[in-house]
């Protein structure tokens, strides 16, 4: 089973006059363990597609089957359940401001349970120091520059070993070589663990460790890696796209 | 303090680390919790006094039931009682005793000119068993023709010269036309209707005021035997005395009647009460405010929570433990504000502006309650919204 799968999306901004559709009939199949990169100009609708799927905003028409289960018309217990098997990175870092970085990272554990504290710290200290933080554990977000809070981010997003990650534009902050780090941490998370990532981003160098590049204009999907470099897998469904016409 | 709270709480304390990350801000919300609480102290303060004046104005006398005049709304208003009233009462088996009590206003005209507003209270000098604990030892001394005992704490006057009044060194005053002897003192204090009030005997009260028949009490004082149940025996008398313009309650009944006819019919209980009513209102929206502010202040942070799969009880946590902080922390100063507030009022005005710790608990109480309801008011719109749309 494809841990996402779109099918007939639509969505709409705003409401009377100033209703406007902002995702036009978008249909996607996501691989486990595959990392995809949403691209596209500003205001195509990638931020809208990624929080769509990441179950931050609820669907409006169409179908969004996440791990299994289906988004469109899902209550609130079923998201609440559902947001805790994934990671979000945001554009902004959105940090907690009075958290020290240990204590943020906390939160994306702590929302799975009280747990063992002392074993919870080492996992957290762990990941932080991973992403080049180790010195920078019990600072605040205020005293941090922008790439440092952005691999808290990032850390707080990984640490519940989440079977989803949606990232959206996270090298923005950061420099070549981190940017590179976290998107090859990413890439073996696929790897070792299956976790499936989907990220928005404007970042060409980092293109090269995409399994696959779905590009968005206007809230469509106009091109996509898969159907191009692997004709092959439409037939198979794993990894394909599905585009169906609908027609807005 | 983050250590323990972690551990009553089983998380981090978010509302705890967050109060105290912007200092300022902290301080602004704890005046403005300290504030409401200040406002409402102080106007429970004067409806405090209010009803404090009520129940002084009954400390000089004491009986199991009170028979009053049909129109008496309080103990100092009413037309006298026919005395026939006194010996029908005397007449049932279960009474033990009845005094006629007396009580009117006299002004007294001090040395230096001003004058001060006395109730003058009056009662048979052997009748001691119906005089309040401070007065019953001396009644017996008022037989004296025109003497009085003294409010040592009538306002405007010396309460070290009052209280060093003695028989041997007395003090006369002119009041009504007539020289009065004070030989004792006791403690009582102004009103808001009287600035002090003094104890004679009956005679003596005629003489002050020779207008009044005698025999024609305000009140009539009872006594039941012992055993005797006072409210069954009230309900006996007025059954008895259903023909006399008198209503006939326990001295308990008789006491609350007036307390809720001064705080609901009278002109200044109502203010008071509206004044109480509105300080509540404006320590409500103000604790709303700043409840309201930190949630908004701090939405994009809960969004993320909330993005991360946190339950809406998880910031209704947060926000209730600041408002349990925020309560607590601003009752502090709040209280000792009010409490230098009400010693202010009560040095002003000689009323009885005390703080009672059913009030003091009740306003903490009431302000945590405040804060928390308006915390969980402030985050319908994070519950309502996509994560999405608040970042
Ligand atoms: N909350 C919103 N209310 C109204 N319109 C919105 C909202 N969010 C996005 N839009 C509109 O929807 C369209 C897609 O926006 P979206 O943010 O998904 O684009 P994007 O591809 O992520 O752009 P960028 O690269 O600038 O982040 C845009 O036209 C945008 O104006
Ligand atoms: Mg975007």
């Amino acid at each position: 089973m494809d841990p996402i799968a779109v099918n007939g999306l639509n969505h709409w901004f705003g409401t009377g006059e100033a209703r406007k559709q902002a995702i036009f009939d978008v249909s996607l199949t996501i691989e486990r363990g595959s990392l995809t990169v949403l691209m596209g100009p500003s205001g195509s609708g990638k931020t809208t597609v990624l929080t769509l799927m990441g179950c931050l905003r609820d669907v409006q028409q169409g179908s969004v089957r996440l791990l299994g289960a289906e988004l469109n018309g899902a209550d609130t217990a079923m998201q609440e359940t559902m947001r805790r098997r994934l990671g979000f990175i945001f554009q902004a870092h959105n940090l907690h401001e009075s958290l020290t970085a240990r204590q943020n990272v906390l939160m994306g554990l702590q929302v799975h349970g009280r747990g063992d504290p002392s074993r919870q710290r080492d996992a957290v200290d762990h990941i932080l120091t991973l992403l080049g933080l180790g010195h920078r554990i019990d600072y605040l977000p205020g005293n941090l520059s922008g790439g440092q809070k952005q691999r808290v981010a990032i850390a707080r997003a990984l640490v519940a070993n989440p079977d989803i990650v949606f990232a959206d534009e996270p090298t923005a902050a950061l420099d070549h070589d981190s940017g590179h780090l976290v998107v090859e941490m990413l890439k073996r998370l696929g790897q070792e663990r299956g976790t499936t990532t989907v990220m928005v981003t404007h970042d060409n160098r980092i293109l090269d460790l995409a399994d696959r590049i779905v590009t968005l204009e206007d809230g469509r999907i106009v091109r996509d890696s898969a159907s191009l470099a692997h004709p092959a897998t439409m037939s198979t469904g794993g990894g394909s796209v599905v585009r169906t016409d609908h027609g807005a | 303090m983050t250590a323990l709270l972690a551990r009553l709480l089983g998380r981090l304390p978010i509302g705890w680390l967050q109060l105290t990350h912007s200092r300022t801000r902290m301080a602004a919300a704890l005046a403005g919790v300290a504030f409401a609480n200040v406002l409402v102290f102080v106007q429970l303060g004067m409806m405090g006094a209010l009803n404090g004046t009520v129940e002084m104005t009954y400390a000089p006398v004491r009986a199991d039931i009170l028979i009053s005049s049909e129109d008496a709304n309080t103990l100092t208003d009413g037309s006298p009682l026919s005395r026939r009233v006194l010996f029908q009462a005397l007449s049932d088996p279960e009474v033990a005793a009845a005094a006629p009590f007396y009580l009117a206003k006299v002004d007294w005209s001090r040395e230096n000119g001003s004058t001060a507003s006395l109730n003058v209270y009056a009662l048979p000098a052997e009748a001691a068993r119906f005089a309040g604990p401070d007065i019953a030892g001396s009644l017996a001394t008022l037989a004296l023709p025109e003497s009085a005992m003294i409010d040592e704490r009538t306002r405007g006057a010396d309460p070290e010269a009052l209280a060093g009044i003695t028989p041997q060194a007395p003090l006369r005053f002119e009041a009504n036309g007539r020289t009065i002897t004070a030989t004792g003192h006791f403690s009582l204090g102004g009103g808001f209707s009287a600035d002090g009030a003094m104890v004679v005997s009956d005679q003596t009260f005629l003489r002050l005021f020779p207008a009044r028949i005698a025999g024609t009490p305000t009140h009539v004082l009872v006594d039941v035997t012992p055993g005797a149940d006072a409210g069954l025996v009230a309900a006996r008398l007025s059954d008895r005395l259903a023909g006399e313009a008198v209503q006939v309650r326990t001295m308990a009944a008789a006491q609350a009647a007036d307390l809720s006819y001064q705080t609901t019919q009278r002109p200044t209980g109502v203010i008071f009460g509206f004044g109480v009513a509105m300080g509540v209102l404006v320590g409500l929206v103000i604790v709303y405010q700043v409840l309201s502010t930190d949630v908004a202040d701090h939405l994009r942070e809960y969004a993320t929570f909330k993005a991360m799969g946190y339950p809406h009880r998880f910031f209704l946590g947060i926000v209730f433990e600041e408002a349990a902080i925020l309560g607590a922390i601003g009752f502090v100063p709040g209280l000792i504000l009010s409490l230098g507030i009400y010693a202010a009022m009560a040095e002003a005005t000689a009323l009885p502006v005390v703080m009672t710790p059913l009030r003091a608990v009740l306003v903490f109480a009431g302000t945590v309650l405040a804060c928390a309801a308006s915390g969980a008011l402030a985050t319908r719109r994070l519950r309502a919204a996509d994560p999405a749309d608040l970042f």
